[in-house]
């Protein structure tokens, strides 16, 4: 048998990839300059963000901004675990309490809508149609935001649901419903919104005792914080207002 | 065997030593980090909650029927692809891999654009059979994820086993289907094994497809990683004990299949 040459220039490639890869370990990671400002926003902020920062790059034209949308939980034990991030805005209290900012503002609140596929084929008219055998509903699960929202709710309406699922958050509520996989969702009004024509949102009175505060703070240490402050400002600036207003979200 | 195993052992080079051992670190050293932050003293009382037996429960039941469906129709599927000759199989071969790359997700989505209410096929009998939100539907989509992985691995045997065994049975009378069952399959009996074994373990860890596709309730849909998920949005210490508890049956199924399937 023929054994394979293992000599000094057959290690070279293993070797090079080494330190191809130690490399890239100072130099490809984050990348974060200082004309770079980072937020990270909930989900639900996806839009209405994208456009405020937008006002901002106008304003500071020396400064790029990026954003990190997902979900209030998941971004705020990221920023425990020291992500970069120089603004944080949540979806509810809860989460920017995990987050351990010091100091915050309320800038926005959200309500409940009952979601429904266009043309609401199961004739859903309110809440309590969600409770009637027959009827297909997705809730966001009770460990999320738009869950413990919608347990609140439904709890002030009297009005025992059996969903068909709880969802992880409340896109994925709103999917089901834009799919017409399920007869109606309970959803914030900016989800009704962002979805277009694709669904059609109710209102109802007892969405009043769940509504969602929406905090925004500089995230303690982060070496921006003129620059973070400048961005909060512009959230809460009247151009700022308008795009959220228009987004869906009540202002404070 | 022996003898030659041993001279592998002695000869090793470093410049293969040295990164198979850091490759072993980057894959084990994750699973210490949850080891290091696991919850000991609570562990006892969190394994006998009714909600992580439920979960664990659907997720080997889900995860092996799966994996059954997978070898109805991935056995077949890929002695099509080893030993038939026909038209466009190269392109056959790259579909099969499709839910390799697509995000598990978009698997769940399309599962729903073609099993839903409203889908291709969930219109027509939508009523008869639903598949989302049930747990019929969570065994779709693992087997939809988890079942490129037995065919290439089955594939692959196929294409490594000695044709003449087939050849001789063929001469000697027998038809392509006894041909197919007596000497054929036990022939790669071994591959198949380790094939299914690969997709029942990615089963067991299906994330996307199944919370997209059939949701989550516990009971029904919500199996191990829906539950981790879930878990770790507010209580991130039950999450790890979650983890735990899959990654210790995954561990010991595998190692009990393989000493007993693999090494014969």
């Amino acid at each position: 048998m023929v054994r394979p040459r293992i000599g000094r220039r057959s290690l070279s490639a293993p070797a090079i990839l080494v330190i191809l890869s130690m490399l890239c370990v100072t130099g490809c990671g984050g990348g974060q300059k200082d004309d770079t400002l980072t937020v990270f926003a909930a989900a639900s902020l996806s839009e209405s963000f994208s456009a405020i920062g937008k006002l901002f790059e106008q304003g500071h034209p020396a400064m790029k901004i990026r954003f990190s949308f997902g979900g209030s939980a998941t971004l705020a034990r990221q920023i425990k675990q020291g992500a970069p991030a120089d603004v944080f805005a949540a979806a509810n209290m809860e989460t920017m309490r995990q987050s351990e900012a010091p100091t915050f503002r309320i800038f926005a609140r959200n309500r409940l809508e009952i979601a429904v596929p266009k043309g609401n084929p199961a004739h859903v008219a309110g809440v309590s149609d969600l409770a009637r055998p027959g009827v297909k509903v997705a809730l966001c699960a009770p460990q999320v935001p738009c869950g413990a929202a919608a347990a609140t709710a439904l709890a002030a309406a009297g009005v025992t649901v059996e969903p068909v699922t709880q969802e992880q958050d409340v896109k994925a509520a709103l999917t089901k419903v834009r799919l017409g996989e399920v007869d109606a969702g309970l959803v914030y009004r900016t989800d009704v919104r962002s979805a277009g024509g694709e669904v059609e949102g109710i209102e109802f009175a007892e969405a009043d005792k769940a509504i969602n505060d929406y905090p925004i703070a500089v995230v303690p240490g982060t070496r921006r914080q003129v620059a973070a402050k400048e961005f909060i400002d512009i959230v809460l600036s009247d151009q700022g207002r308008r795009v959220l207003s228009d987004a869906g979200f009540t202002l404070v | 065997m022996i003898k030659s195993d041993r001279r592998l052992g002695q000869g090793l080079p470093w410049g293969l030593a040295v990164p198979a051992a850091a490759g072993m670190l980057f894959l084990v050293l994750p699973l210490a980090g949850l080891l290091a932050r696991a919850p000991w003293p609570a562990l006892p009382a969190r394994l006998a909650e009714p909600r992580v037996l439920e979960a664990l429960r659907l997720s080997l039941v889900t995860a092996t029927a799966a994996t059954a469906l997978c070898l109805v129709l991935g056995v077949p599927l890929a002695w099509l692809l080893a030993r038939a000759e026909f038209p466009g199989r190269g392109l056959v071969r790259a579909l099969v891999t499709v839910p390799l790359v697509l995000p598990p997700v978009v698997g769940g989505v399309a599962l729903l654009l073609v099993f839903g209410r409203g889908g291709l096929i969930g219109r027509w009998f939508g009523d008869v059979l639903s598949l989302p939100f049930t747990t019929a539907g969570v065994v779709v989509a693992e087997a939809f994820v988890a079942m490129p992985f037995l065919v290439i691995s089955v594939e692959g045997t196929l294409r490594a086993a000695d044709l003449r065994y087939e050849e001789a049975a063929a001469t000697l009378g027998a038809s392509r289907w006894t041909v197919f069952r007596r000497v054929t399959l036990p022939l790669v009996g071994p591959g198949i094994v380790a094939g299914a074994v690969l997709c029942w373990a990615r089963a067991l860890g299906e994330f996307g497809a199944t919370i997209t596709f059939a949701g989550n309730f516990p009971g029904t849909t919500q199996t191990m990683p829906l539950a981790v998920y879930l878990a770790l949005e507010t209580d991130p210490e039950a999450a790890i004990v979650l983890s735990l508890v899959l990654l210790a049956v995954c561990v010991a199924v595998l190692a009990t299949l393989r000493d007993r399937w693999i090494k014969a």
